[in-house]
């Protein structure tokens, strides 16, 4: 039965194009910790997608703390397996331990963040997501949205100095830059949770004249945005009819809201961080290949038309 | 023990004065320390000890006087300055760092350094050199706090003397230690002496007096009351410096209330005492009855009134009430059986400083009623007025905050307090400590009248004056035993003062 | 005494009125109010009912701090208490949903309780503890997740409404109400105020000050387990990782520009609010302005130090005198 289950597996393996020699793979995964349902999430992605390509993963959770990731990362080292994944807690400070991982010839793949070692050399590839980007695609989408009407845009940022808040927000004002008709009239941090969400909606809706001047949200995470719906209903307005919302992260929630008409937009994070860098890893093991410096992750637009409660529920298990 | 008396004193005290919210701690005090000399400064509680050495070593500023040392004055304006200048003071609690080494509490600030870098074995050399002067030989690389109290006194001193200190005040430094460490502590002392340093020893161990002190100072309510070599002052006369009046001053008229003789106790205790804390004793007290307890600072005075009042868990004997036994496991047992306690230090364990005069007066009322049963506003208004009125507070605003009364006015205040749960037995710890002369007087009026009301009354003073003019029996303490009882007649200062100054306590006893 | 100055508390209502002038300068319809619903609408309305949170945490706070005390751990409680509500309001009747939370609230106050009364530990040591692990037993509870809800009983706590009042508001004036019927309408408040001031003499004067401490901590857990349920029924879910996050600052600011000293003592529970309220107040009218959020912080910081030095006897002091003691403040 088993022998049969890794035979299966083994084909299907094959299947997606992959040398039958990857099976044999084990890669570490320095995972950060639980900060967020979406880490949670992108760690649930990531054990699945090592079962799809039958690599062995071993996760190790930091709890949030850079001395936790190094200890891991050695551990790891200590162990000679094939691949180190690191999502960095902090930015600063891998320099030694990426030269050890170096020394043994451990290739290392960042996930989901980026890092500032004295040498790029030091690892693979870094998968991630851009955070520009994505407040681009949002803008966009909400250019398309409104054609050439008038349209006033009130933004719900993340933490005041948060890397992710200032490139979602500049990728979004890229994208209206283009677009006199729309302007952005008030943004406020709501420092990505959606109690913050509800109290700053609350405050636009009484300051743009309860609310029937404004045309569209604009929320930097989907949490804020859940937040700011409510907001909206009890001041009486219609969410997702009289004012069009568009956020980003893609959370089980927000398609709830969409499938209930509240919600127009969201841009998603994927989870998956992991399946981008596994290939990417089998591919460097089976043929040698280097992979480019930064592999970009999709950052997917969903709206009511992607079937919202399909996509619930394909999410709503994967722990966010 | 000085073998040549320097023409100079070491260091010259004249004329200090002190006062703190128009009361005087320090009126006028002279002191003499000679090079070389070990020299007691004695006094009851409040005396002015602990102002004196404050205002000589910059702590506290000074009202007027000068301090000289080797003839030059001095006016220190810190601790710190006053090290500089060759004074140092080792007080009860070490004030060394315990995690640290005993090398490194030896130079904290003044580490031998090589371009910047601490030396750490010169400094442990030095540290090790130093200690051997002293007759200590231990690992200068362990943690201060894994040495004992003793060591830890010895290394201060040593710190200090090696500081180039001229001067060394030993605040209180026996009262930690047992039997062989003050021998060493003592050693050391002598040692230093006899280089020529002088020596400021405070303590209320009279028998260590007598060891090791050339000379004594006593000090009483901030002013001096005289200076004397050890070997030609009786203990006798040093306790009556200690606690007799001025004989200028008129001495209280004894009243005694006519003992009922047969009358049943009210309140009876039997081997009562508690380990380390108060020997066991005996004691009843009756209705209408003043019992004095006298007894140097330290000798168990104010121990045996928290014993009573279950401030401290007695874990000897047995207390009856009524003939009925009872329990005094704290407070509130105590006021439950109708006593009440006020306390010597009133700022600390008496006043609740921000609360109001009427707040503090009900407080003991109120707690014995329990939370759910609150005096109503007018209850509370009708009790403080009536006792503002009764002991003549003031200002007789119920509505001021305790802190701002006077000492005097806040004692009445507690007593008030007291006297509102309408108690059976009231303990008073040094009622007329630390208030002026008309509250004085005052306060002996009232216990007389509450006595004459029936109240059973336990006062600790040590104004001897005030105890025999008042107490219908005396119950005298040394060293944490009660050691005489003096009734009726018998009732005297001399009688007081010698069994305090009795060296066994065979000798003190004095039957009635 | 025909002249007698104003009641102590002056300074709160009068910061409070000028946040307020300041919010309609700033946004001229912050005044503005209106039903919707059969609920009060404004901006006004929504100072009160965002500040309801930090409001509750604040009565509680209010009392630990006059036995010279201090709660960390509200912020983690509201945390625990939401993730609890939450979790059982859609499988359970409200009631049970409801019971388990405040439960939970009175379980974390007795462990504080006992913590300090019993043992002894330092306050801030103390709630530390619960501060620190609070936090990680609420994200046992939601499994790191933000758990949802949609059972409307719950609901009513953050979006229903007593005579147009919302909720969240009329839970607070309960509270604030029951809380002073229980202190002042027995002697308890009496007795909390001694045992701050100065335990040792009020142990010796009979209050039984350990008992006061062990009631303080519990009642404070309760009033953040009700901060927990209106915070997690106004999201309609329990986010265990942001619920109250710093939070208990805010309380503690709060007694604080209320007038209490955090060396124990009087307290006023009306000012405690009116503080909470302040803070609250502040936080609207910058949400309202359209200032760059990078200047929140700093615009709080600013304010928070005027209403302070406005109360600080030192600085009373210098300005022409007036009555003896302001740092002696009455209820």
């Amino acid at each position: 039965m088993r022998l049969k289950t890794l035979l299966t597996a083994t084909a299907l393996a094959a299947g997606v194009a992959v040398s039958a020699q990857a099976a044999d793979l084990t890669v570490g995964f320095s995972q950060i910790g639980s900060e967020s349902g979406w880490r949670a999430a992108e760690t649930t992605v990531s054990k699945a997608e090592a079962k799809k390509r039958n690599v062995t993963l071993k996760i190790a959770d930091a709890q949030q703390k850079q001395e936790n990731q190094i200890k891991a990362i050695r551990s790891f080292i200590a162990q000679g397996v094939d691949a180190i994944f690191l999502a960095p807690v902090v930015a600063t400070g891998w320099d030694s331990v990426l030269k050890e991982a170096k020394e043994a010839k451990i290739p290392v793949v960042l996930l989901d963040r980026d890092i500032d070692p004295s040498g790029k050399d030091l690892y693979l590839t870094a998968v991630t997501s851009d955070s520009v980007h994505e407040g681009k695609v949002a803008g966009d989408w909400l250019a398309k949205q409104v054609g050439g009407k008038p349209c006033n845009v009130v933004e719900l940022q993340g933490t005041v100095g948060a890397s992710v808040a200032t490139n979602r927000k500049k990728g979004f004002d890229t994208a209206i830059a283009s677009h006199p008709n729309i302007k952005l009239v008030r943004s406020q941090t709501g420092d990505f949770t959606r109690s913050k969400g509800k109290e700053v909606m609350e405050s636009f809706i009484k300051a743009e004249g309860g609310g029937s001047s404004i045309c569209a949200v604009y929320a930097h995470n989907d949490d804020m945005m859940i937040g700011a719906i409510q907001a909206m209903k009890e001041a009486g307005l219609k969410p997702g009819k009289d004012v069009l919302t568009v956020s980003i992260d893609a959370v089980p929630d927000i398609f709830k809201a969409m499938a209930a008409g509240e919600a127009n937009a969201t841009v998603e994070l994927t989870p998956n961080m992991a399946g981008p860098a596994l290939d990417a890893i089998i591919d460097y093991k089976a043929n040698n290949k280097t992979p480019p410096k930064w592999i970009q992750t999709d950052s997917k637009l969903f709206t009511a038309a992607d079937e919202p409660m399909k996509v619930y529920e394909s999410k709503k298990d994967l722990g966010y | 023990m000085p073998t040549t008396l320097p023409e100079r004193p070491l260091l010259e005290v004249r004329g200090l004065t002190k006062s703190f919210a128009g009361l005087r701690a320090l009126d006028g005090v002279d002191f003499t320390l000679r090079a070389g000399e070990i020299h007691a400064l004695l006094g009851e509680n409040g005396a002015g000890k602990s102002t004196l050495i404050k205002v000589v070593t910059g702590v506290l500023s000074r009202d007027a006087g000068t301090v000289a040392l080797d003839g030059r004055a001095i006016a220190p304006r810190t601790a710190g300055q006053a090290a500089e200048a060759g004074i140092a003071t080792v007080y009860q609690e070490v004030n060394l760092l315990p995690n640290l080494s005993v090398a490194q509490n030896l130079f904290l600030g003044r580490e031998p350094t090589r371009f910047g870098i601490v030396r750490g074995g010169a400094m442990r050399r030095r540290a090790r050199e130093i200690l051997k002067d002293f007759g200590l030989a231990i690992d200068v690389a362990a943690p201060l706090g894994e040495y004992s109290v003793a060591v830890q006194h010895i290394i201060a001193i040593a710190r200090a003397v090696d500081l180039s200190a001229r001067v060394l005040i030993l605040d209180e430094p026996t009262a930690s230690l047992d039997a062989h460490e003050v021998e060493v502590l003592f050693a050391v002392m002598r040692r230093l002496a006899s280089r020529g340093i002088g020596i400021v020893f405070v303590t209320h161990f009279l028998d260590q007096v007598y060891t090791i002190c050339d000379r004594i100072t006593v000090l009483r309510n901030g002013r001096l009351v005289g200076e004397r070599e050890t070997a030609s002052l009786p203990r006798l006369d040093l306790v009556t410096m200690m606690l007799g009046r001025e004989l200028s001053e008129a001495t209280h008229e004894r009243s005694h209330a006519a003992l009922d003789g047969g009358s049943a106790a009210y309140a009876s205790f039997t081997g009562f005492g508690k380990a380390a804390y108060v020997a066991p004793f005996d004691l009843a007290l009756h209705r209408g009855e003043v019992v004095g307890l006298a007894g140097l600072l330290g000798s168990g005075r104010t121990e045996t009134a928290r014993l009573l009042f279950g401030a401290e868990r007695a874990d000897h004997g047995s207390a009856s009430v009524n003939g009925r036994p009872v329990r005094l496991g704290s407070p509130r047992d105590a006021i439950r059986l109708g006593f009440g306690y006020c306390p010597e230090e009133r700022k600390t364990d008496g006043i609740v400083a921000e609360l109001t005069v009427r707040e503090n007066i009900v407080l003991a009322l109120q707690a014995r009623r329990g939370f759910l049963r609150p005096l109503s506003r007018r209850r509370q208004d009708e009790i403080a007025g009536r006792f503002i009125r009764l002991l003549d507070i003031r200002p007789a605003d119920p509505e001021r905050p305790i802190g701002l009364l006077s000492g005097g006015n806040q004692q009445k205040a507690l007593l008030a307090r007291w006297l509102a749960t309408e108690p059976e037995l009231l303990i008073l710890d040094e009622p007329t400590r630390g208030i002026d002369v008309g509250a004085h007087a005052e306060i002996i009026r009232l216990i007389r009248q509450l006595c004459a009301d029936g109240l059973a009354l336990l006062v600790v003073s040590s104004e001897l004056d005030e105890i025999v003019a008042y107490a219908d029996r005396v119950v005298v303490l040394r060293d944490r035993a009660h050691v005489a009882t003096l009734e009726g007649e018998a009732v005297s200062e001399t009688a007081i003062l010698s069994a305090i100054a009795a060296t066994d306590a065979v000798a003190g006893r004095h039957a009635a | 005494m025909a002249l007698r100055l104003p009641r102590a508390g002056t300074p709160q209502i009068l910061a409070f009125l000028a946040i307020l002038a300041v919010n309609w300068v700033v946004s001229p319809q912050f005044f503005d109010t209106r039903f919707q619903d059969g609920r009060l609408f404004g901006s006004l309305v929504d100072v009160f009912n965002r500040g309801a949170p930090v409001a509750l945490l604040s009565i509680g706070m209010a009392l630990v701090i006059a036995t010279r005390g201090i709660d960390l751990s509200v912020g983690a409680v509201m945390a625990i208490c939401g993730a609890v509500a939450a979790s059982l309001a859609d499988s359970h009747p409200l009631p049970v949903a409801l019971g388990a939370a405040l439960g939970a609230g009175l379980l974390c106050g007795l462990w504080n309780g006992l913590l300090v009364a019993v043992l002894g530990i330092q306050p801030i040591v103390a709630t530390l503890i619960l501060m620190v692990a609070g936090r990680g037993i609420a994200q046992l509870i939601t499994e790191g997740r933000i758990v949802t809800f949609s059972d409307p009983g719950l609901a009513w706590f953050g979006g229903g409404s007593v005579l147009g009042v919302p909720a969240a508001v009329a839970v607070v004036f309960g509270m604030l109400l029951l809380t002073v019927a229980l202190v002042r309408g027995t002697a308890l408040g009496l007795m909390i105020e001694a045992t701050g001031g100065n335990a040792r003499a009020s142990a010796l004067a009979g209050v039984g000050t350990r008992a006061m401490t062990l009631a303080v901590y519990i009642w404070c857990g309760l009033c953040a387990s009700l901060a927990g349920i209106v915070a997690a029924a106004d999201i309609r879910g329990a986010d265990a990782n942001n619920a109250g996050l710093w939070l208990e600052l805010d309380a503690v600011l709060a007694v604080v520009i209320g007038g209490a000293s955090l060396f124990g003592g009087r307290f006023s529970l009306g000012l405690a609010v009116l503080g909470a309220l302040i803070i609250q107040a502040m936080n609207t009218g910058i949400l309202l302005s359209g200032f760059p959020p990078e200047f929140n912080l700093i615009v709080k910081a600013v304010v928070v130090l005027a209403v302070l030095l406005v109360q600080s006897p030192a600085l009373v002091g210098i300005l022409p005198s007036r009555q003896w003691g302001r740092s002696w403040r009455r209820r």
